[in-house]
């Protein structure tokens, strides 16, 4: 695979070159931390991080999104009907994005992107995003992302990866998309050097790693089951800032917002923790306590969607929900406790 | 590509009070473009979401059967923000529908099978287009005995009373309609609960039988040992969820049991299904 060499001096000029065929994003600084957001004429990404606070997913997925408008004003010949409203799917790259936010993008697809239905908002917006990423070589303690199907300099779902070697990154060209780009930013200097062995660096650097191979043959009521979901709960306040923050979330509610006469129908990042996310309007609520709601989210990430798409856990390891939880809840304690779960070893039996 | 949150439009062609205490309504849309109708090809036991421009959309079970042709019907019960809504709606006024959503009954598993019908209080919707597209002269003959037990709090509360009549006379389908209690001196048919009057009047599993029950889990609750004694099989006995919904299309990621989606991989699932998925509904 190709190799580039961008030298560090150039790449404002690069990013000039960009802004023309492309929308930027990228992180910068909001207040204490990095997120992403889209770049300003000339603005620069700030790759001065460790992880953006909340993920990449709102490049894709925003955090509130108009789906529809409509008119209530009876004079207006279509109203009453949804209209489409006009959305902006020209090119956009993404840049410095961790491979574990890319390879997030590619597990949710297959929630967006399905045989019977197509998300057309998330389809659109994901097909028009070109990926460049920026290598991890500084990863938080909190990381377990080769033990999650992902890693430092983790390739897919990204179609160009940057490394940081200094006073220049190396590219390595990865798609199609990947190579237009280079070309639209008029970078050509290609090198042999070798990434292979700062990637190795990289992965060494993870400290923490989860085991999940014991999640497959387990069947999902007696998980559901089993007796740690109370204690693991106990403390959680159902905030929902482990779901928003996270890559790999993309529950979703509707609601219709009126102002007079006109309206946007709206979609919003909505969080299995809340316990309006299921009541029934009988107020009945399958989901009532928050056993059940910290239980849901486990069992989807780490469960549910091995067993529907028999292609790995939902999560990427990128251990955002582990840093930023008030209680210190621990998804790497939780897939131990699954794990390992062994139904028949129940020590609670009546004499 | 297609749009799956974009509603088809529709007028409000009729709108029917089916019970005493006013709390349903059954809603009869016309197509404001009759292609959609086309488009909206659907078979009993599917749901569609009603959208209710401004308020919302909410997830019904669709009443009317694919052998009706040039409308579509649902019977709303008045909960919340959307449904109270709808029910100040008139005759005349433009909303939307989508759909239609999830599976359906196993039409062609049934065939050439006695299929029981077991509903109570107001979740006799779908059962409803069942039985219509069942007794449709072109289907009849598919299906053997065909038996129905209903049942609501009170004569008042049943829902399609005139079809309920239309049945009684019928010898091609066995109804046991049945109201939990009445003073009515004229009510004619069965008093009691559902799980008694499927201990008296259903018949037993010939092996074969299938029984589709939907209604307040209280009845299915005391219903599904009275089915166990008769003899239905878990994976004969059909059921239809409901839990709270949004996109209708397995994305919004609300309602699911287990691995499953209500809205996508359901809503009707077998007994044998739920036994082995947690049961959050
Ligand atoms: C497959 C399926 C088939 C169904 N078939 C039928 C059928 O045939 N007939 C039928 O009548 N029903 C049916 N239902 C049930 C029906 O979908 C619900 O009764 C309906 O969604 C209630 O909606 P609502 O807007 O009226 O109530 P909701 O809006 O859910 O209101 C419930 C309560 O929640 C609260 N609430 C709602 N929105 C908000 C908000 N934004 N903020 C704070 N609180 C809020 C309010 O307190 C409200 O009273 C079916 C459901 C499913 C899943
Ligand atoms: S961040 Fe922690 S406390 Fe908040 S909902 Fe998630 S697990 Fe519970
Ligand atoms: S579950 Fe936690 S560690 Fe896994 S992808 Fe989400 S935020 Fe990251
Ligand atoms: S209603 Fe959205 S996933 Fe089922």
């Amino acid at each position: 695979m190709k190799v580039i060499k961008i030298d560090k001096k150039d790449w404002a000029d690069s990013l000039g070159k960009l802004s023309g065929p492309y929308r930027l994003f990228g992180p910068v600084r909001d207040k204490d931390f990095h997120n992403f957001k889209e770049l300003g004429n000339d603005e620069q990404p700030d790759f001065n991080f460790q992880n953006t606070r909340v993920s990449a997913k709102s490049m894709v997925l925003p955090q509130s999104e108009t789906l529809f408008t409509y008119s209530l004003d009876e004079k207006e010949p279509d109203h009453h009907q949804m209209r489409e409203p006009e959305k902006n799917y020209s090119p956009r790259a993404v840049l410095g994005i961790r491979p574990c936010d890319a390879k997030a993008f590619l597990l949710v697809k297959r929630n967006f992107d399905t045989p019977e239905y197509k998300d057309p908002y998330w389809v659109r917006a994901y097909e028009a995003s070109t990926f460049v990423g920026l290598a991890c070589d500084d990863p938080c303690s909190t990381c377990f992302c080769t033990s999650a199907g992902c890693g430092p300099f983790h390739e897919e779902g990204l179609d160009l990866l940057l490394v940081d070697a200094g006073d220049h990154f190396l590219a390595k060209v990865l798609t199609q998309k990947g190579k237009n780009l280079v070309q639209a930013a008029g970078w050509g200097v290609e090198t042999n050097a070798d990434v292979e062995l700062m990637k190795r660096t990289a992965e060494s650097r993870i400290a923490s790693a989860i085991s999940t191979e014991q999640l497959k043959g387990k069947a999902a009521t007696d998980l559901y089951h089993a007796p740690f979901w109370e204690e693991a709960a106990f403390a959680c306040i159902n905030c929902g800032t482990c779901t928003y923050s996270c890559p790999t979330c993309w529950c979703f509610d509707i609601q219709d917002e009126n102002h007079g006469n006109a309206g946007v129908r709206m979609r919003n990042w909505d969080s299995c923790m809340y316990p309006l996310f299921t009541l029934h309007g009988s107020g009945h609520n399958p989901r009532e306590t928050k056993i059940h709601r910290v239980r849901q989210r486990f069992m989807h990430k780490l469960k549910y969607y091995l067993d529907k798409y028999d292609a790995g856990i939902q999560c990427v390891g990128c251990g955002r929900c582990i840093r930023l939880c008030p209680v210190n809840i621990d998804i790497r304690n939780i897939c131990e406790l699954m794990n390992s779960h062994d139904p028949g070893a129940c020590t609670c039996q009546v004499a | 590509m297609e749009n799956p949150y974009l509603p088809y439009p529709v007028r409000i062609e009729e709108i029917i009070t089916e019970t005493e205490d006013k709390n349903l309504k059954t809603f009869k849309f016309v197509f404001q473009n009759p292609e959609d109708e086309e488009k909206f090809a659907y078979k009993a036991g599917q749901f569609g979401e009603l959208s209710v421009t401004g308020k919302g959309e909410i997830p019904i079970g669709i009443a009317s059967s694919p052998t009706e042709k040039g409308f579509v019907k649902f019977t709303v019960n008045k909960v919340g923000l959307v449904s109270s809504f709808l029910h100040t709606m008139k005759t005349g006024d433009i909303m939307g529908i989508r759909g239609p959503l999830g599976n359906w009954y196993p039409w062609e598993t049934m065939e050439g099978k006695n299929v029981l019908i077991i509903g109570g209080g107001f979740a006799f919707t779908t059962l409803r287009s069942s039985i219509i597209y069942m007794l449709d002269p072109a289907n009849r003959s598919k299906f053997k005995d065909i038996h129905v037990v209903y049942g609501a709090r009170s004569p008042g509360m049943l829902l399609y009373k005139d079809e309920l009549a239309e049945w009684e006379k019928r010898d091609d389908i066995h109804m046991h309609i049945t109201v939990d209690a009445t003073d009515d001196p004229s009510w004619k048919y069965n008093t009691g609960f559902v799980p008694t009057i499927t201990e008296q009047k259903a018949p037993p599993s010939d092996g074969e039988t299938y029984a589709i029950i939907c209604g307040p889990p209280i009845m299915i609750k005391f219903t599904q040992p009275v089915l166990d004694n008769l003899g239905y099989d878990h994976d004969h006995i059909i059921m239809s969820l409901e839990n709270r919904m949004k996109c209708g299309i397995g994305m919004c990621g609300r309602c699911n049991i287990g691995m499953e989606f209500v809205c996508k991989d359901g809503p009707v699932f077998t007994l044998a299904q739920l036994n082995a998925t947690p049961k959050e509904y």
